[in-house]
């Protein structure tokens, strides 16, 4: 294996962790103005992933930068791209961020009511513009041959990236409510039992759909023939089996098959995706692959040295977080935390 | 105004507001851990409420810092997109690992921090604040690698078309880097120092409250005032020296210094005209730019003219000056401010031995305006830093006109800049009135149930 297959599978495994984790906490902020009724109860949803949201966030940001680095082209060209929808993904996490900093420094209704709404907002928004930048890396964008992006930003919504959209919502939000039954007591867990549900049934068609629309909007289907591939079918099983999980109120469980789809579906995206990391729709020729788009031999190298010696030790510390606030929030115990 | 200049301002504007805030992080982490270390081996109430009172504020300005970082990393590919393409092989590493190794370990012992009051064992917990202040500290300084390379490129070639990495180990020795990471460091502490002292000052003026909390508070951050104070010019000074040699440019615009002069003068107070290239109106220092510049009396300084007649056969035909006015008065206001700092932390620390500090009241209500003065140190000179190197993005290799995205329309900068200076102007509101709050919260009164007073975090 090269060291550009090396670092696509590593920006994928960002990827992965990044939908993992930051999609059960956005997941949890879509769920928030369901589950938690009044101002104590948000309180107590919001605890529950009050030590883990900013550490996700960064799963994120490494990603980016992991793509600067090693497929400048890559960054340049889909950062330039999506330009006006990345502000408005800006403008969201940046009030999520100071939300979760700012709700509880008032005690003052309509202040938290405000960033609150700023939760919900900041987790839906990003949400659906990753399953609409997401949908239009695999449908392919108008790149010409000096791999600039020609198109508008209306040129990015379609029906097919709206629904891409549509479909990470629903799945993060089922994500998140999982998570949810597995870190709340009493009538916080039966509500957040209750919109787990509601939110399954629209996850597995939006999903569906995507899949189905995935075949006439995109290639990455092609070459998998009639077998889409384990990771597909996986994704695809496991999404079903964590229906039946939370039926059976075995979250546990429940949590570990949304995560599978999650990691399989990414996993899949991608594996359909490559050796291109932008589809040009004007000319294939113009498509960015891992390397045309790439770093110099060095800097990969360079960078493989420092990823392979520090990705274990963030991992750790970050595991060692979800172990240290294990326990379930409830009004009784989480005070302020 | 075209896409150029919008992305310009952008870059200006989201930048020096996200410096409002990296710079009490980097420092005020620090104090906080410092008061926490005495609480851990001391027991002592006093540094635990300490370590509470400026934990808060630290909080609320530490999300501020994080939220407007994100728009940082995005905004080299969204609006720089040219810059990323051609060094990106170089500029996007220690971007890279700066996620990997210092967002990862700041955010989530941040979060740790926060919620492990009352349930992590107090070493565990002190652990996790210092674990903070070396993540954000590191984080500053990966920051820096890269921002020295627009200075200073070292270890790159230029082949296919961009600039490329062939040696890492020369990114991380750029001698720009070690004369500006220091500098960097120690404007944090003293932005905190002053930022604490300040505070401080407000409640002693009010003789009301937990007195005791910030006459300890204000003891121990004049003693980091003055050492980062004076620190923070000592390196400004061998920054410059650096400066005279690798961006003589910028030198000469800071001191309007039109033609080389050997030795050469330093200017105190200068009107020029930018259009002649000359002073209309200038008091100058014989010889003393000559003695800063090399330690000695001889020496020459570069003028702005020479240098352009030097860069044109160097670099083609172009205008290779920066807006000297505004590199000049930069200058003037961040070393102003500097000065000012170093006079006023060794007048309170002679209050502060003398045990006169609480009843000096005139000196309390200056350092309550002084809390100003390293913001205005940071701002200027990150201005005069990067104005100064103008009209290159990295010098000497790319000017900044080539490096601007050129997929992205005028319409969608100016929307973007619109958008983000709308909601920078409303979080500083907001933010600037929640550190007053809890600036002017008397620490004394704790919260009934004394479960919560264990409380920092609070979301």
């Amino acid at each position: 294996m090269d060291l550009n297959t090396f670092w696509f599978i590593l920006i994928v495994i960002l990827f992965i962790g990044f939908f993992f984790l930051e999609g059960f906490d956005y997941g949890v902020g879509i769920l928030l103005p369901f589950v938690g009724r009044n101002e104590k109860e948000r309180s107590v949803v919001i605890s529950s992933i009050g030590p883990f949201w900013d550490a996700n966030e960064v799963w994120l940001l490494t990603a980016g930068g992991a793509i600067f680095a090693a497929f400048p082209n890559w960054y340049a060209t889909m950062f330039s791209a999506f330009y006006l929808a990345l502000v408005v993904m800006l403008v969201a996490l940046i009030l999520r961020g100071v939300a979760f900093e700012f709700r509880n420094r008032e005690e003052n209704e309509t202040w938290r009511k405000f960033w609150d709404w700023a939760i919900f907002g900041g987790s839906l928004v990003p949400a659906l513009l990753w399953g609409v930048a997401i949908a239009n890396v695999l449908a392919g964008i108008k790149i010409d041959a000096k791999k600039q992006y020609i198109g508008t930003f209306f040129d990015l919504l379609t029906p097919y990236t709206l629904l891409g959209g549509l479909a990470f919502v629903a799945l993060f939000a089922l994500h998140g409510g999982i998570f949810l039954t597995l870190k709340t007591e009493g009538e916080i867990l039966e509500r957040a039992y209750k919109f787990t549900w509601y939110a399954y049934v629209p996850a597995v068609i939006l999903v569906a759909g995507f899949v189905i629309a995935g075949y006439f909007a995109t290639d990455i289907f092609k070459g998998l023939g009639i077998n889409p591939g384990v990771p597909a079918v996986g994704a695809a099983a496991a999404l079903l089996a964590s229906g039946y999980f939370v039926k059976i109120r075995r979250s546990g469980w429940g949590f570990i098959m949304t995560g599978l789809t999650i990691v399989l579906a990414t996993l899949a995206m991608f594996q359909g995706l490559y050796p291109r990391v932008l589809i040009s729709n004007i000319d294939p020729k113009n498509s960015l692959t891992v390397y045309n788009a790439s770093s110099s031999e060095y800097t990969l190298g360079v960078m493989s040295w420092v990823a392979i010696s520090f990705v274990p030790i963030m991992l750790l510390y970050q595991a060692w977080n979800y172990w240290v606030f294990r326990k379930r929030v409830s009004i009784k115990s989480h005070g302020h935390l | 105004m075209d896409a150029l200049m919008l992305a310009r301002w952008q870059f200006g504007i989201t930048t020096i507001y996200h410096f409002f805030f990296v710079p009490l992080t980097l420092g005020l982490s620090l104090l906080v851990a410092i008061f926490q270390t005495a609480y851990v081996r001391t027991d002592s109430d006093t540094y635990k409420r300490m370590t509470q009172f400026w934990g808060k504020l630290f909080l609320i300005n530490f999300a501020m810092g994080v939220v407007t970082g994100i728009v940082q990393e995005f905004q080299f590919g969204m609006n720089w997109s040219e810059y990323s393409r051609f060094v990106g092989d170089i500029f996007g590493a220690p971007l890279a690992i700066e996620a990997l190794l210092a967002f990862f370990l700041e955010s989530t012992f941040v979060g740790v921090w926060i919620f492990g009051w009352g349930r992590l064992n107090k070493r565990l917990h002190l652990a996790s604040i210092w674990l903070v202040v070396v993540g954000s500290n590191i984080s500053a300084l990966w920051i820096l690698i890269a921002n020295s390379f627009m200075q200073q490129p070292v270890g790159y070639t230029l082949r296919n078309g961009r600039a490329e990495m062939t040696d890492f180990g020369a990114l991380l020795t750029n001698p720009n880097l070690w004369v500006q990471w220091p500098h960097v460091f120690t404007a944090g502490v003293a932005t905190a120092s002053f930022f604490v002292i300040g505070i401080s000052a407000w409640h002693l003026l009010r003789k009301k409250g937990d007195l005791d909390l910030f006459r300890k508070s204000a003891s121990i951050a004049m003693a980091t005032a003055i050492i980062a104070s004076m620190l923070v010019a000592l390196v400004g000074h061998t920054q410059a020296q650096h400066m005279v040699q690798t961006q003589p440019m910028k030198m000469a615009s800071a001191e309007a210094l039109w033609n080389s002069e050997s030795p050469a003068s330093f200017s105190i107070f200068t009107i020029g005209d930018e259009n002649a290239n000359k002073d209309v109106f200038a008091i100058r220092l014989p010889t003393l730019l000559s003695i800063l510049s090399y330690n000695n009396t001889s020496g020459e300084v570069k003028g702005i003219n020479d240098l352009q007649t030097e860069y044109e056969k160097t670099y083609g035909p172009g205008d290779y000056i920066p807006p000297v006015w505004v590199v000049y008065w930069s200058f003037r206001a961040m070393v102003g401010a500097g000065g000012l700092m170093i006079v006023l932390s060794l007048y309170g620390l002679y209050l502060v031995i003398s045990r006169k500090l609480s009843t000096r009241s005139w000196y309390l209500k200056l350092m309550l305006v002084a809390m100003a003065l390293p913001y205005i140190a940071n701002s200027s000179g990150w201005i005069m830093t990067e104005i100064g190197r103008q009209p290159w993005i990295v010098f000497g290799l790319m000017t900044t006109e080539k490096g601007v995205s050129t997929a992205v329309g005028a319409e969608s900068v100016l929307i973007s800049v619109v958008i983000f200076t709308l909601l920078y102007g409303a979080l500083a509101v907001v933010d600037v009135y929640l550190l007053a709050k809890y600036a002017r919260d008397d620490a004394s009164a704790k919260p009934e149930n004394s479960e919560e007073a264990d409380l920092v975090g609070a979301y």
